[in-house]
C-alpha cells in the first residue's frame, strides 16, 4: 500500500486530554497499539515486516475503536507503470458524480464538506478555473457553458513534495504522489505550495457514516491522523479492477481517461496522441501528469 | 562582593530566580498580569488540543493565519538585535556596549515566541519530533522550513549562550574573554541577516503564491525589521531608563533613531515598488495585492487593516525622520510605537493573508481569527514579555552590581 492510509486519530486525543477510558484489557491493549503507532517510522524507511506489523496494529485499532473490519494492503507500486490522467471538457456535464463517488471511496468528513475533487463552471473562452464557478448549485447542464475538474495533478516535478519538512510526501516510482498521514506533523507548508489547490487538511477527526464507509478500500485512510495534510487521490493499481472500475462505470460521461503512460497502447496514451490537450499553469514548470483535453 | 568565592553556577542559577521573583507589588501586579494571560493561552490551546485546528479560523484555502502572521512579524524582531550587535562589536561604540546585552533579550524572548507559534500551528505537535535530525527525518536541504528550523535554534542558541557566558563570567567577578566569544558574536551577525532572509524564502520560495514570490521580499524583510525590532528595543530602552537605575546614554536613543529611519524609508520605497508593480499594469498576479487593498468580489476585510497600517507607517516614519519634537522623548517614543505597529500590522496578517487570497483556483474568502487564536496569542506574547524581563532583569543586575568596574 503507497497510499499510506492509515493513522490513529484518537492516539492523538488520547495523549493530548488524557482522556484514557478504562481499566479493561481492551482499552489498555489500545492504549499499547496507540503508543507502539506513535514511534513508528516514515513509511518510506519501515521494512516489509514493520509495514505488515502497523498494518495488524491499525486493523485492530480501527476494530476496536470504530467497530470496523478493516483490510489494509501494503502493495508497492507496479513495475513499468507510470500513471497519467486525462479530463475530457468536452464531455463533462458537471453531475458531480465523481466528486460524490469520491467523497464516500475516501471517507472525507461530511461536516465541512471536504472535497478532493472540484468542478468548475467554466464561461466560453476561458480555459482558466480560477474565473470559473466552483460553488454552483442548479441543474446541470447550462447552455453554453462547460465543466473543468480539478485535483491533485501528481506534478512530475511537485511543490509540495519539495516543501515538505519532514518528507511526509512524496513521489512513487509509478508517478503518484502519496502522504504518509502517520508522519505529516501538520504544518501545511504543502498547502502553501501547491499551485491547484490540491492539498485538504483534516481540520478535525473527520465525520463520515462508518456503516456507509468502505472498509476495504486500499486507496483511503479509513482511520487517518486528525492533523495530517491529504493528497487528492489518484487512482490506484488495486483500482484498476476494483473500485475504479466501478466508480468509472458510475460516471455517466466517461469523461476521465486514465491509464499507463509507458504503454503505447494505453487510452491514454491515444488521448495524449490524437487529442487536443492542455494542462494547467504550465508556465510553472510543474509538469502535472494530469491533462484536460477536447474531442 | 564579600560572598565571591561562594557563588558558582548553582547559585547564579539560584539569584536569577531570587531577583526575579523579588520585587515591589507594582512589578508583582505586572507578573500576575502576564502569568494570567499564559493561562488563558493555555486554557484556549487546550480546546485547540481537544478539537484540533478547526477551532481556529483558518481552512483550507486560508491555511495560515494569525499564528503565523505573528511568527513571521516575530521573526524579524529577533532578528534586529543585530543593529545593537553591529555598532558595538563592530563600530566599537561604548554606550552600545551597554545596550547589547538588551538586545540579545529581546531577541531570545522573540524567538522563544516564533518557536511557540510554530508549534501552536502545528496540526500534530505530538509529531514535530519527526523534525529531529537523527530521530525523524530532516528534509535538508529541499525544505526552507527545515531550514528555517535549523536558522531559528542556532541563532536562539547563539543569542543565549553568549550573553549567558559574558554575565556568569561578571558574576564570578571575571572579565569575558573576548577572544573566546568574539567569533560567536560575528557569526551571529552574519545569522541575524540568515534567519530572516531564510523566513522570507519559505515565502518567496512559492511560484504558486504570486503574492509571495517576488524577490523584494527578502530585502524588504530586513528593512522592516530593523525598522521595526529598534523601535520596539528604544521603547525598552527607555523602560529601562526611566524605572531602573541603569542609565541608557542618549545617544543611544539618537543613534537608534537614525537606524530606525533609514531601514523605514527603504522599507517604504521597497512597498511602493511593489505597489506600482501590482496597480500600475494589474495581471492573475496582482488579484491578491488587489483583494488586500481595495477588497474583492464583496469581501474586503482586510482593507481598512493596510490602509491604516500604511498612513500609520508613513505618519510614524515622517515623524521620526523631521524629529518636530527635536528629540523630545514625548514624541518619538509614540512614534516608535505605532511604527512597530503598522509594521506588525502589515508584515503580519496584512502580507500572510492575502498571500492565500484568493485560492489558486480563483475562490476568494475572508479570514478572521477566533477567540482561540487570539487567546493562544495573547498568552504567548506574555510569555515572550516574560522572557524579555527574567533575562533584562537579571542581566541588568549583574552588571550593576557585580561588572561596575569592568
Amino acid at each position: 500500500l503507497q497510499e499510506l492510509s492509515i493513522g490513529a486519530a484518537a492516539a492523538s486525543a488520547a495523549l493530548v486530554a488524557g482522556c484514557v477510558p478504562g481499566a479493561d484489557a481492551a482499552a489498555s491493549g489500545e492504549l499499547r497499539l496507540k503508543w507502539q503507532e506513535f514511534f513508528k517510522k516514515n513509511y518510506q524507511l519501515m521494512t516489509e515486516e514493520e509495514k505488515a506489523q502497523t498494518v495488524a496494529r491499525l486493523e485492530k485499532l480501527a476494530a476496536l475503536q470504530d467497530g470496523l473490519q478493516l483490510q489494509i494492503g501494503t502493495e508497492p507500486p507496479l513495475p513499468k507503470v507510470l500513471y497519467g490522467y486525462a479530463f475530457n471538457i468536452t464531455r463533462c456535464e458537471g453531475f458531480m458524480e465523481c466528486v460524490t463517488a469520491c467523497i464516500k471511496e475516501n471517507n472525507l468528513d461530511r461536516r465541512t464538506n471536504t472535497q478532493y475533487i472540484r468542478i468548475f463552471e467554466m464561461e466560453p473562452g476561458q480555459l482558466d478555473p480560477s474565473t470559473g464557478d466552483g460553488r454552483y448549485f442548479h441543474e446541470v447542464p447550462v447552455d453554453n457553458k462547460f465543466y473543468m475538474g480539478t485535483q491533485c495533478f501528481h506534478c512530475e516535478n511537485a511543490p509540495c513534495t519539495k516543501a515538505c519538512p519532514v518528507q511526509a510526501t512524496w513521489k512513487e516510482p509509478d508517478g503518484i504522489v502519496v502522504v504518509d498521514y502517520d508522519w505529516c506533523i501538520g504544518c501545511r507548508y504543502c498547502q502553501a505550495a501547491c499551485p491547484y489547490d490540491g492539498r485538504r487538511f483534516n481540520w478535525a477527526s473527520r465525520s463520515y457514516p462508518k456503516t456507509r464507509s468502505t472498509p476495504n478500500s486500499t486507496t483511503s485512510a479509513i482511520a487517518c491522523a486528525r492533523w495530517a495534510c491529504r493528497e487528492v487521490h489518484l487512482l490506484h493499481p488495486a483500482l484498476e479492477q476494483g473500485a475504479a472500475a466501478g466508480l468509472r462505470r458510475g460516471l455517466p460521461h466517461r469523461a476521465r481517461v486514465f491509464g499507463n503512460l509507458l504503454d503505447p497502447d494505453s487510452e491514454i496514451r491515444y488521448v495524449l496522441k490524437h487529442k487536443k490537450v492542455f494542462s494547467l499553469k504550465e508556465e510553472l514548470g510543474t509538469e502535472p501528469k494530469f491533462w484536460y483535453f477536447i474531442d | 562582593m564579600s560572598a565571591q568565592h561562594n557563588r558558582n553556577l548553582r547559585t547564579f542559577v539560584i539569584d536569577v530566580f531570587r531577583w526575579n521573583l523579588k520585587g515591589g507589588p507594582g512589578f508583582q501586579l505586572f507578573r500576575l498580569l502576564l502569568l494570567g494571560c499564559m493561562g488563558l493561552g493555555v486554557y484556549a490551546y487546550s480546546h485547540q488540543a481537544r478539537f484540533g485546528l478547526s477551532v481556529t479560523g483558518m481552512n483550507d484555502i486560508v491555511s495560515w493565519g494569525f499564528y503565523i502572521s505573528n511568527f513571521t512579524f516575530l521573526v524579524g524582531v529577533a532578528a534586529a538585535a543585530v543593529m545593537l550587535i553591529l555598532p558595538a562589536y563592530v563600530f566599537h561604540d561604548p554606550n552600545f556596549h551597554r545596550v547589547v546585552i538588551i538586545g540579545e533579550g529581546v531577541a531570545v524572548g522573540a524567538l522563544v515566541m516564533c518557536l511557540t507559534f510554530i508549534l501552536v500551528d502545528l496540526g500534530g505537535p505530538l509529531q514535530a519530533w519527526h523534525l529531529i535530525p537523527g530521530i525523524g527525518i530532516f528534509n535538508f536541504p529541499s525544505s526552507i522550513l527545515a531550514w528555517d528550523v535549523l536558522v531559528l535554534n542556532g541563532y536562539l542558541l547563539l543569542n543565549g549562550l553568549v550573553p549567558a557566558y559574558i554575565l556568569y563570567s561578571h558574576y564570578m567577578g571575571r572579565t569575558a574573554n573576548e577572544k573566546l566569544y568574539r567569533p560567536f558574536v560575528f557569526l551571529s551577525i552574519f545569522w541575524a541577516f540568515s534567519i530572516h532572509m531564510v523566513t522570507a524564502f519559505l515565502y518567496q520560495g512559492l511560484p504558486a503564491r504570486p503574492f509571495w514570490n517576488n524577490p523584494l521580499l527578502g530585502p524588504r524583510f530586513l528593512a522592516s525589521a530593523f525598522a521595526a525590532g529598534p523601535a520596539l528595543i528604544a521603547l525598552i530602552l527607555a523602560v529601562i531608563h526611566s524605572f531602573t537605575s541603569y542609565k541608557i546614554d542618549r545617544s543611544v536613543f539618537n543613534k537608534l533613531r537614525l537606524i530606525i529611519v533609514i531601514s523605514a524609508i527603504i522599507n517604504l520605497i521597497m512597498l511602493f515598488s511593489e505597489i506600482f508593480k501590482e496597480f500600475y499594469f494589474p495581471t492573475h498576479h496582482s488579484s491578491s495585492a488587489i483583494y488586500l487593498f481595495f477588497g474583492m468580489d464583496g469581501h474586503n476585510s482586510l482593507v481598512p487593516w493596510i490602509w491604516t497600517s500604511v498612513s500609520v507607517n508613513l505618519a510614524a516614519t515622517l515623524v521620526l525622520a523631521f524629529n518636530p519634537g527635536k528629540n523630545n522623548p514625548k514624541v518619538l517614543l509614540p512614534a516608535c510605537g505605532f511604527l512597530f505597529v503598522a509594521i506588525w500590522m502589515e508584515k503580519g496578517i496584512g502580507l500572510i493573508v492575502p498571500g492565500l487570497i484568493p485560492s489558486p483556483l480563483g475562490e476568494v474568502v475572508d479570514y478572521l481569527p477566533t477567540w482561540v487564536e487570539l487567546s493562544v496569542t495573547l498568552g504567548i506574547l506574555a510569555l515572550g514579555i516574560t522572557v524579555v524581563t527574567w533575562l533584562i532583569r537579571a542581566a541588568l543586575i549583574i552588571e550593576e552590581r557585580y561588572a561596575g568596574h569592568n
